[in-house]
């Protein structure tokens, strides 16, 4: 930025001092049209001639106005052709939505140019009006969990890469605790595709990492819902035929433009029981938080908030057996960050 | 980003009639170009990379070569990615031929810009990340407890829609500071006259995505000029500039004390702000800035109050105030209640056949108003004189006083959430062909706003005429705000060539809101 006054300007003197521009709204076309259709005709011009500059030797006649280039002006055609607009008038003709010609075979600038460096200009030109690749990783959630027993910690983040329509997603969550190392880990690859106007469609694979090594093929949605709400879903198949279900939504809501409470819910289903990863069918668990941010950016805001998990059904009886709780409330203090 | 290692970069005076030749040399890492905007030059100068010509590559020099055939304020600029807003711009003056219609004593430039030091890629990458995120003034509970903003009903049937009435800027004063010259508010850029003197200010908003509303509280304004075109005087208090626009103002002061000038964000984000003074170092007080405004029912496309038996209309009908001067709207009359059963789709196809509904469409403005009698967002209620397209009117007849033989409609497509623009539907890279034109053929284009916020358009290498006022005298303009909702018709007469249209918010261009504009048979063949 620099600072270098380019644009002290001298004064330029043109023509004489203050007289040079009086105004005549009275006299101003477009307010004189209606009532008058003989005398109409004339009337831009006269205003027109009003306009310009009486009594300055600079202004002269509009006539010599450079710059306009136009044939010698026929303004009775034009006013009569105003009078159309005139309620008392003839109707407006109605211009028609012809075909348009067809597109060209050649480029302008070819004519000019190497063909093969405009080509490889065209390809930036595109890139460069809609093409862009952008990307966005983030930490939904990043937060220690302090409860009864032995404290928490938890994440839950996605990144994405691609345009507007298509895009790679990576997905990742995950928890455990101190000292029991992670107990829940899993990261997903999904390919995303733009539907409608708020909804992506992702298909993709999941694998779970902790408690149990497993594949599933993902296919899921995100989506915004009237009233701002946030939704995803996804169902998962394994590579073991187990069929597992996941819905989460949330809601951003803005008590200040940086103060910011946020609602979620998440719900987990399975569509059997199976022992050995601990999950009976129907809902297996849910999670409710409700978390107070800060966005000291938007890009970056700390939390702090409660969160509410319960095992439910068979889920919780396996819990119960293995001498854990099917209940737990804890209080969590993270980071909400994107970059 | 500077040209001769000044931002703004050097101004350009010239003389209509001359034939100019202008060495650009590139002395950046990354090609360049330089842009005449508003200047009627042959396509091939125009100085769009991939259009009219290859860019400049690193240490090449390109000479540029036309002659003027107009006079006026313009301004020149980079069409190489985003580095327009990294400061690649600089005003034009090109003097008349003959004598000059608007007499003037003194004169100033007034090159408004919106400066960040955000890398460019970096904000436009967080607006494809969160389109909202750098809008600091969004609806609160705190504001609704305080009885600001909209109603608990208002903000329900607004949500219901997913349409945020705050969005009025998608970058502002939270990144960008807006200045004046170069200079920010800070800085007090201070233009000198002696009392008395008819003095003349020539303002280009050469910002990439700020709109302004400009006034100098204590003096009146007489627009001369627009997009460098005279039009007849017109005497007003405060004037909105859409980007790449020019209004070419007289103001006089009479006594002898400092005036401050005031280019407020159209968000109320933040101002440019200079000083007229007769000496330097003078200031005057500089106003607070006002309350942002909300975008309403009409920014919608769905004119509420033109509805008989509705209810809820702001105000009766009758007298209408001069704009700018309406009465503020009552909290609360943005509510459409139960519509009277009625229901109207704001996403029906059947209303423009022609896009594609992709995810780019967020709406289909359901009733396009023609608004260039409105003023321009958050102007309605300021309590003076605002300008409105429809009080420009040539000061000369155009040079072309055919009717159209065709009307082309055009729709301005977006998804705020997707941060996705473009025109009927398609970003540029998604396009297949462009708008066709025969040579000389005179076309009406009728460009519809199907988004919540306005839009100035730019089409490289003509002027095309405003289809308001008397006939041949429509403002000619290069470039026109296409308000929210709202819809502006224009008439032009086909150079030939490969011509650029596109919204000249950048950050909206580069998202896609571009296309080419061809008109056959070109001329000759090569020089």
């Amino acid at each position: 930025m620099s600072r270098l006054a380019l644009l002290a300007l001298a004064p330029l003197v043109v023509g004489g001092p203050a007289a040079a521009q009086v105004m005549d709204h009275a006299a101003m076309p477009g307010m004189v049209m209606p009532g008058d259709p003989p005398k109409a005709p004339a009337k831009p011009k006269a205003a027109t001639h009003q306009h310009s500059a009486p009594a300055s030797p600079a202004a002269s006649a509009p006539e010599s106005m450079p710059g306009m280039s136009m044939p010698p002006a026929s303004p009775p055609a034009a006013a009569g052709e105003t009078t159309g607009q005139d309620p008392a008038g003839p109707p407006a003709l109605e211009i028609p939505h012809g075909p348009p010609p067809p597109a060209p075979t050649d480029r302008a600038a070819d004519l000019y140019f190497a063909p093969a460096a405009m080509a490889a200009a065209r390809v930036q030109l595109q890139r460069e009006h809609g093409a862009a690749t952008t990307w966005k990783v983030m930490a939904n959630l990043a937060e220690y969990q302090a409860r009864s027993g032995a404290d928490g910690y938890r994440w839950d983040g996605q990144a994405w890469f691609g345009g507007d329509i298509h895009r790679l997603v990576l997905k990742s969550e995950g928890e455990g605790a101190r000292g029991e190392g992670v107990e829940a880990a899993e990261l997903q690859a999904l390919y995303s595709r733009a539907v409608g106007v708020y909804t992506d469609v992702q298909v993709g694979l999941r694998q779970d990492l902790e408690p149990h090594a497993r594949t599933y093929a993902t296919v899921g949605f995100e989506t915004l819902l009237p009233y701002w709400f946030d939704l995803e879903g996804a169902a998962f198949l394994s590579d073991r035929g187990e069929l597992l279900g996941r819905l989460e939504g949330l809601y951003d809501l803005r008590l200040t433009n940086r103060l910011i409470l946020q609602p979620r819910v998440e719900l987990n289903f399975a569509a059997q029981d199976t022992a050995a990863t601990r999950t009976g069918s129907g809902l297996s668990n849910a999670e409710l938080g409700l978390r107070l941010r800060y966005e000291i950016r938007r890009e970056f805001a700390p939390y702090v908030g409660v969160s509410w998990d319960r095992k439910l059904g068979r889920t919780a009886d396996y819990a119960r057996a293995d001498g854990g709780d099917a209940e737990t409330t804890s209080l969590v203090v993270g980071v909400r960050a994107f970059f | 980003m500077a040209i001769n290692g000044t931002m703004p970069g050097p101004l350009l005076r010239l003389k209509e009639g001359q034939a100019v030749r202008i060495s650009v040399t590139n002395d950046l890492a990354e090609d360049t170009s330089i842009h005449w905007h508003g200047l009627l030059t042959p396509s091939h100068m125009d100085g769009v990379p991939g259009l009219s010509f290859p860019g400049i590559k690193p240490g090449e020099t390109f000479v540029y070569d036309f002659g003027l055939k107009q006079s006026g304020t313009y301004w020149y600029h980079s069409h190489s990615g985003l580095q327009e807003p990294m400061g690649h711009l600089a005003p034009i003056i090109i003097d008349p031929a003959g004598p000059d219609p608007v007499a003037y004593d003194r004169e100033h430039m007034v090159v408004l810009s919106d400066y960040s030091f955000m890398h460019p890629h970096v904000i436009f990458k967080r607006l494809k990340q969160q389109s909202g995120l750098f809008n600091h003034q969004k609806q609160t509970l705190a504001g609704l407890v305080a009885g600001r903003d909209q109603t608990l009903q208002e903000r329900r049937e607004w949500a219901k829609m997913l349409m945020d009435p705050t969005d009025i800027s998608d970058i502002t004063g939270a990144v960008m500071t807006f200045l004046v010259n170069g200079h920010g508010p800070g800085d007090n850029w201070t233009g000198l006259f002696a009392p008395g003197e008819r003095v003349r200010l020539r303002f280009i908003n050469a910002a990439a995505q700020m709109i302004f509303n400009v006034r100098i509280p204590g003096l009146k304004m007489t627009v001369v000029a627009a997009d460098g075109q005279n039009v007849q005087p017109v005497e007003v208090d405060e004037f909105q500039i859409g980007n790449a626009e020019t209004y070419d103002v007289i103001v006089q002061p009479t006594q002898d004390q400092a005036f401050t000038l005031v280019a407020e964000a159209v968000d109320r984000s933040g101002m440019a702000r200079a000083t007229l003074a007769p000496r330097p170092g003078m200031v005057a007080p500089v106003p607070p800035l006002r309350g942002r405004p909300l975008a309403n029912m009409r920014d919608m496309g769905m004119d509420m109050s033109a509805m008989s038996g509705m209810g809820g209309a702001d105000h009766a009908a009758g007298a209408k105030p001069a704009p700018g001067m309406a009465p503020p709207r009552a909290r609360g009359s943005d509510a459409m209640g139960d519509m009277g059963g009625m229901t109207m789709s704001m996403r029906d196809g059947q209303n423009a056949p022609q896009v594609k509904l992709g995810p780019g469409v967020q709406m289909i403005t359901p009733m396009p108003m023609d608004r260039t009698g409105e003023p321009g967002q958050g102007l309605e209620s300021v309590g003076h004189r605002v300008l409105v397209y429809k009080d420009l009117i040539a000061l000369e007849p155009g040079p072309d006083l055919r009717m159209p033989t065709r009307a082309l409609d055009i729709r301005l497509t977006g998804n705020m959430e997707r941060f996705m623009w473009g025109f009927d539907g398609l970003a540029f890279n998604e396009t297949t062909k462009p708008y066709t034109f025969e040579k000389g053929e005179r076309v009406r284009v009728r460009l519809v706003n199907d988004t919540m916020m306005a839009h100035p358009i730019h089409l490289h290498g003509h002027f095309f005429e405003l289809t308001h006022g008397p006939a041949g005298h429509g403002p000619r303009k290069h470039t026109v705000i296409v308000a929210p909702g709202g819809e502006v018709s224009w008439d032009f007469t086909a150079e030939p060539g490969d011509w650029a249209f596109h919204c000249h918010m950048l950050y909206h261009m580069h998202a896609g809101m571009f296309q080419v504009f061809s008109v056959r048979p070109l001329d000759g063949a090569a020089a």
